[in-house]
């Protein structure tokens, strides 16, 4: 049965906050990455994700995988949670794009389709599996991070990075908030299809979802200007503060010289 | 739109982040300069509000859905400094967190939608809006098609980023490493959904939710309004010393009379027979004549519409003076007439209140009258002083 366009918005913030709350569960489950510093893990796996994009061979990016399921087996994350969450979707969305390329890319044809003829090259299905293998291995090592560490441990190991600190107490107000709207959006949709009998026409369904944004928004708005007034309330005068309570044990120095040695060989190995 | 990892080299992520670096860095600075420390708490829950946005399902004709962004929006009503912060916030948030474009690839995806888009949002919107009362329909007409232009702009740069892999990056055997597709085949795959589903969902996101704060929350369209729009409020005042000389100039009308001679090629067909009019004809055309009956088209078609104030001398007034005065008069009033018209028609002569800092009880509590009276003062209060704190002179 076709879904009410109210229902089907309905479910797709419904599954934002889902995952949401998945990660935050994960989070807490005592695996391998969970029990290793937040910084270790971003630096660690963007390392792996480096080494899985520069990747110039197939069985490179798909050891880079195998490392990477093996990661979440010993993480307690579930391959359901994995199948579901990420490899059906990329194989669905990025299939959907490199099938062509197996037709379309010049090269050494094996094989023709009986009816049409087209040619399945060499190169084409080497470029698909590039792609496909790719976007599994750093989808898979995406999730890994938040799968296994609170979201607001992930924003703080940015600095890390060097990503400014600004941008960080930006980035944590905007990912609690997020949550907030998601949820704020879902009352509203749940309470206009509770008032809804009956399929609303085309341009009606426009106009819900339009005035749904513009109340959404000002009420973004309306609450920025009441965070201001707390924030401000405590003192807040522009500067920013990170409370650093990252500490390094020795367990966290041996990973993180695990994972840079396994994105070095992998690199090493694509020679 | 949002480029998954995988999708391009690290050196074209490298390249694009590179490129939006210096972006982002006279962002801040500017948007921490006009803003100090509201800075914070807007670009942040703008972000979640774009974010959230991007998860609608917005029905299309034809039956299909889409998602709208919201760069055209966010650079609407925050300009297009913070509305590149916030739109990478929710970017780079949609990378972490919710698998929606790539880690390496949040460079090019901020490049694309956050910078280039916010920027041809603004830019189309300023120029298509520039001069409009802020309650006009131009407004809403110009805020959708600023979001079709950056949603449009930022497929095609990432449909370029896509074309350029397979020039770049090739195995030994020939296999393309990252995106296969060329040029020739990204540019119209791309272009093909945006130009079609996803830009007109982001024009009807952008221009409804534009048109919803004209009438709830206009002060929110404010800040990137312009100069121009905040004449509408005084624009009758303005408009004063027009009307003065528009009377002025309908009383000296008359002195219209007293020109002689005739406009050249303002002819009638009864001209070239006439000798003293041919002999007008030919003293203004260096002394050559006329010939000796109008021109066969000329006499056909001058023949179609009699005018009711022919020559500024209704047949029905006898004295010159007076019928050239009434012509003007009326000439005028029908000039005056079809400006309101149209002006009407497009919502010019509507005004807003132009100052964002005004208190008053916000829309969504307008149905609040009934609560208790205090809460609703104290919010308006406390959002005065919220608009006087933000002025003050960044330290």
């Amino acid at each position: 049965m076709r879904l009410h366009f109210l229902e089907r918005t309905i479910d797709g913030l419904h599954a934002g906050l889902a995952l949401a709350l998945d990660a935050e569960n994960s989070a807490a489950a005592g695996g391998l990455l969970q029990q290793l510093d937040a910084r270790v893990k971003v630096a660690g796996l963007f390392s792996l994700i480096l080494a899985a994009a520069l990747a110039t061979r197939l069985w490179v990016i798909a050891a880079v995988f195998a490392l990477a399921v093996a990661l979440a087996a010993l993480s307690r994350v579930s391959f359901r949670v994995l199948a579901t969450r990420v490899w059906i979707g990329a194989l669905a969305f990025t299939g959907a794009i490199a099938l062509p390329a197996v037709f379309l890319t010049p090269g050494v044809a094996l094989y023709r389709l009986p009816a049409l003829h087209w040619p399945i090259t060499a190169q084409g299905l080497t470029t698909a599996g590039f792609l496909l293998l790719r976007v599994e291995t750093a989808a898979t090592l995406a999730l890994l991070l938040v799968f296994t560490t609170p979201w607001m441990h992930v924003l703080k190991a940015l600095r890390v990075l060097r990503v400014p600190v600004l941008l960080v107490a930006i980035l944590g107000m905007a990912s609690r908030y997020i949550l907030l709207l998601l949820e704020t959006a879902h009352e509203m949709f749940e309470s206009r299809k509770s008032r809804t009998v009956g399929p609303l026409a085309g341009a009606a369904r426009r106009h819900v979802a339009v005035a749904s944004s513009g109340v959404l928004l000002s009420r973004s708005l309306q609450l920025s200007g009441d965070v201001y007034l707390a924030m401000q309330a405590r003192g807040f005068r522009g500067d920013v503060y990170l409370l650093d309570d990252f500490a390094m044990t020795r367990f966290d120095w041996l990973a993180l010289a695990a994972f840079l040695a396994l994105a070095a060989a992998a690199v090493w190995a694509d020679r | 739109m949002h480029i998954p990892d995988g999708y391009l080299s690290p050196a074209t992520c490298a390249t694009l982040f590179g490129g939006a670096v210096p972006f982002w860095y006279v962002a801040l600075r500017r948007v921490r300069k006009a803003l100090h420390t509201r800075l914070v708490p807007l670009v942040s829950l703008f972000a979640a509000f774009s974010f959230v946005i991007m998860m609608f399902n917005l029905p299309l004709p034809g039956g299909t859905t889409g998602h709208a962004v919201g760069i055209g929006l966010a650079a609407v009503v925050l300009g297009p400094w913070a509305a590149m912060l916030a739109v990478s916030t929710a970017i780079v948030i949609q990378a972490l967190f919710f698998g929606d474009g790539g880690i390496t690839a949040i460079g090019a995806n901020c490049f694309n939608m956050a910078i280039a888009g916010a920027l041809v949002a603004y830019a189309v919107y300023r120029l298509l809006a520039a001069g409009a009362a802020i309650g006009s329909a131009r407004r809403v007409v110009a805020a959708g098609l600023a979001g079709y232009a950056a949603i449009n702009v930022s497929a095609l740069l990432a449909a370029i980023e896509f074309g350029i892999q397979p020039l770049l990056y090739r195995n030994a055997a020939g296999a393309p490493l990252y995106c296969p597709y060329s040029l020739s085949v990204a540019i119209p795959a791309m272009m093909l959904g945006h130009l079609t589903v996803a830009g007109f969902a982001e024009l009807t996101i952008s221009a409804g939710v534009v048109g919803f704060l004209q009438r709830s929350d206009p002060s929110l369209l404010q800040s990137t309004a312009g100069r121009a729009a905040a004449l509408g409020e005084t624009a009758a005042r303005a408009l004063r010393p027009l009307w003065a000389g528009l009377g002025a100039l309908l009383i000296l009308t008359p002195l219209g009379i007293l020109a002689t001679g005739s406009a050249w090629g303002e002819w009638m067909a009864r001209d070239f027979s006439d000798p003293a009019a041919r002999h007008e004809i030919a003293a203004s055309s260096f002394h050559r004549a006329a010939p000796l009956r109008a021109p066969e088209g000329l006499a056909r078609w001058s023949q179609i519409w009699t005018a009711p104030f022919a020559h500024y001398a209704p047949p029905y007034i006898r004295s010159a003076t007076f019928g050239y005065l009434l012509s003007g008069m009326f000439g005028a009033g029908l000039i005056v007439l079809a400006c309101l018209v149209v002006a009407r028609l497009f919502g010019a002569n509507r005004t807003w209140r132009t100052h964002s800092c005004m208190p008053r009880p916000h829309s969504c509590r307008r149905p609040a009258s009934a609560g208790p009276a205090g809460v609703e003062k104290s919010l308006d209060t406390a959002r005065t002083s919220a608009c006087a704190t933000s002025k003050e002179p960044a330290t």
